[in-house]
């Protein structure tokens, strides 16, 4: 799960990181009184929407830049009209942009060096891993790829946290002096404690500023939660932003599907997420282009997978449907059962492949056979994906 | 029970005493059913919120094999979970994973037991349907199974890839080895090495995810731990670099396992 950069920003205060102090505004003429109310005559306004990139990105209007310094709150109300309730495009977004439904209004800093400062996961130590450089405020990945020795990483053990030495040897290594260096330390164990606290999957503070007056500073921040937590974390969830989400993927969420959202026409049911992208590149390599990621799971009943098929046959960009199911716990004829539910209230005029394997397979076909509905059975899956690619053409 | 593995006890807290189907006694603690029954091994379906517990519970109570079926156990619990196993003799399968079968003899898992035979292919798998895919491919063709692992689709779990193969390799009921992956991590790539420098025996890969999108479930930062790696591409080249031959789609898995045993 994602979060705007204010909600961030909100958490990382509540923890004990500064953040430039800011406000957030839905329409123009908020943003204009609230600018207003800030003492600084150096203030930014940025777009709130859950992709990286702003302030290269365009607006859909032509406009450039979804991060903009002013110097009046007049100029900050004219910027505000020109972001909100138009659409950015940034390289995050993909073509289709996002609808800017606030701007975050916040203090500019007078900024003497930008650093980077992130804890994610590795995997491969199976712990949490400290990521810095002194090359802030770039897109690390471009770093990592031209400077990779420029990028310091610091494994933290679960059990013991982060250590105080660990927190000065980082200091030192982001260059910071004697004034900064126990500010900085602080800042490393408030991040760490919100990343734990909260179960985070990554906090990544780009740029981590030091300002000419000697301040530490979180100037942006992007916080990403493991899904798999969010049960035991009411806080978090309640700062989901349904607006910022593909509907599809919301409605599936509903039901507890597992749905990834993308711009093919084949939509695809499956049990599994190994197996869902395995359809997904089968269909591909036939030469067809899937709709969706979606995995059912182990444990779905009836309901879910009628849920489940709603949605795909919903999709207006879906010219066929596959079914590929290879049941374990999860049972054939309640696949079945579901379809045929689903048939009964969603008209479903697109060709339909279904190829059943597993737990209660006999049954599960049996089941379709006796419906009459009109679905094209396969028994392989390379059958069944070469069938769907060509019924998705024929209906275009 | 029904495929033959014996089932010596079960635990539920607050339920002990009772007797399942009139065959298998019910206690409160794994620890309990160890000393009562000498069990070796345990299938943890616990839900997620509890499941972490339940698994270090079973290695506290010294069980030599712990199969954690659960799905969606969050990642800082699993953290824990690895810091417990540290000088423990127990071993992890999962979690969210199908678990393990040796078909005809034992199964701790959730696979559909028909669809295996006794026979010396052995499997390993990030996924569990793609597993029962494969599977049933080779059986399909009249090959069986030595043995068939689950090691589960979660960014921190129990045994490896590497795990997995290296006691294939010692295995000499096993003549080959199909891998199955899928992006993320470099789970692959370290047992493809593994497979270069000490593996004799015939290894057939398959990755999964080459059309997903990139970014999505994966951070900036996620993407650089793993040192650029984690992408489909750069795993089946990194595969096939280590003799490792790679099927190019899921149905082709079986047809590529005949064709490397003919060789």
């Amino acid at each position: 799960m994602n979060i705007h950069e204010y909600q961030a920003k909100e958490l990382l205060e509540k923890f004990g990181v500064a953040t430039p102090s800011g406000r957030v505004a839905s329409t123009p003429e908020e943003a204009e009184s609230l600018a207003r109310s800030m003492i600084s005559n150096q203030l930014v306004v940025k777009a709130q929407i859950h992709a990286g990139g702003r302030g290269k990105g365009t607006f859909t209007s032509g406009y450039q830049g979804g991060v903009k310094l002013c110097k009046t709150a007049s100029e900050v109300g004219a910027v505000a009209a020109q972001m909100l309730g138009q659409t950015l495009v940034t390289h995050q977004t993909g073509e289709a942009g996002r609808l800017v439904r606030k701007v975050l209004i916040a203090e500019s800093k007078e900024i003497a060096r930008e650093l980077y400062f992130a804890i994610t996961l590795d995997r491969a130590l199976g712990c949490p891993v400290i990521i810095a450089s002194l090359q802030g405020g770039m897109d690390i990945e471009a770093v990592a790829e031209k400077s990779p020795d420029a990028i310091v990483r610091e494994p933290i053990h679960p059990g013991l946290g982060l250590l105080p030495f660990q927190s000065r040897k980082l200091a030192k290594e982001l260059g910071f002096g004697p004034a900064n260096m126990r500010a900085a330390c602080r800042l490393f164990h408030a991040v760490y404690r919100l990343f734990t606290e909260c179960d985070c999957s990554l906090v990544e503070i780009n740029p981590l500023v030091e300002t000419k007056g000697g301040e530490v500073f979180a100037l942006d921040a992007k916080l990403n939660f493991d899904d798999n937590a969010l049960f035991r974390q009411p806080e978090i969830v309640a700062m989901r932003d349904l607006d910022e989400e593909d509907p599809r993927e919301v409605q599936a969420s509903k039901f507890n599907l597992n749905y990834i959202g993308l711009d093919g026409n084949i939509g695809c049911m499956v049990n599994g997420a190994g197996l869902a992208m395995a359809t997904m590149d089968i269909i591909n390599h036939y030469g067809g282009s899937p709709a969706n990621f979606l995995d059912v799971g182990g444990g779905a009943n009836e309901q879910q997978v009628t849920e489940a098929f709603k949605i795909l046959a919903g999709d207006p960009n879906v010219k066929a449907i596959l079914v590929n199911i290879f049941g374990g716990i999860m049972k054939c004829d309640i696949i079945a059962q579901g379809i045929i539910n689903a048939w009964k209230v969603v008209s479903c005029d697109v060709p339909l492949v279904v190829r059943l394997e597993g737990t209660n397979v006999e049954l599960g076909k049996k089941l379709l056979r006796e419906s009459g509905l009109p679905i094209i059975a396969a028994e392989g899956l390379a059958e069944a994906a070469e069938k769907v690619v060509a019924a998705a053409k024929g209906s275009n | 029970m029904e495929y033959g593995t014996k089932v010596v006890a079960g635990v539920t807290p607050a339920r002990g005493g009772e007797v399942f189907e009139g065959r298998v006694p019910v206690f409160d603690t794994v620890l309990e059913a160890r000393q009562q029954t000498g069990c070796n091994a345990t299938m943890i379906f616990v839900p997620a919120e509890f499941a972490a517990d339940s698994v270090m519970e079973a290695i506290d109570a010294g069980i030599e094999l712990v199969v954690c079926i659960t799905e969606g156990i969050p990642v800082l619990d699993m953290l824990k979970v690895k810091q417990f196993m540290v000088g423990k003799n127990s071993v992890l399968i999962g979690p969210n994973c199908p678990g393990i079968i040796t078909p005809g003899q034992c199964k701790i898992g959730i696979m559909p037991g028909y669809i295996h035979k006794p026979g010396t292919i052995g499997v390993v798998s990030r996924s569990g349907t793609l597993t029962y895919e494969a599977v049933w491919q080779i059986t399909s063709r009249g090959y069986g199974q030595s043995t068939c692992i689950g090691i589960g689709g979660d960014p921190i779990h129990g045994m490896t890839h590497r795990d997995a193969i290296e006691f294939f390799n010692a295995d000499p009921g096993t003549e080959a080895i199909v891998m199955i992956g899928e992006i993320g991590g470099g789970e692959e790539e370290e047992a493809a090495r593994f497979v270069k420098e000490r593996v004799h025996k015939p290894v057939i890969g398959f990755i999964a995810g080459a059309t997903a999108p990139p970014g999505r479930r994966m951070g900036h930062a996620g993407a650089i731990v793993s040192g650029g790696k984690g992408a489909a591409s750069d795993k089946i080249a990194a595969l096939e670099a280590c003799g490792i031959t790679v099927a190019k789609t899921l149905a082709e898995i079986g047809d590529t396992l005949m064709e490397r045993l003919k060789k």
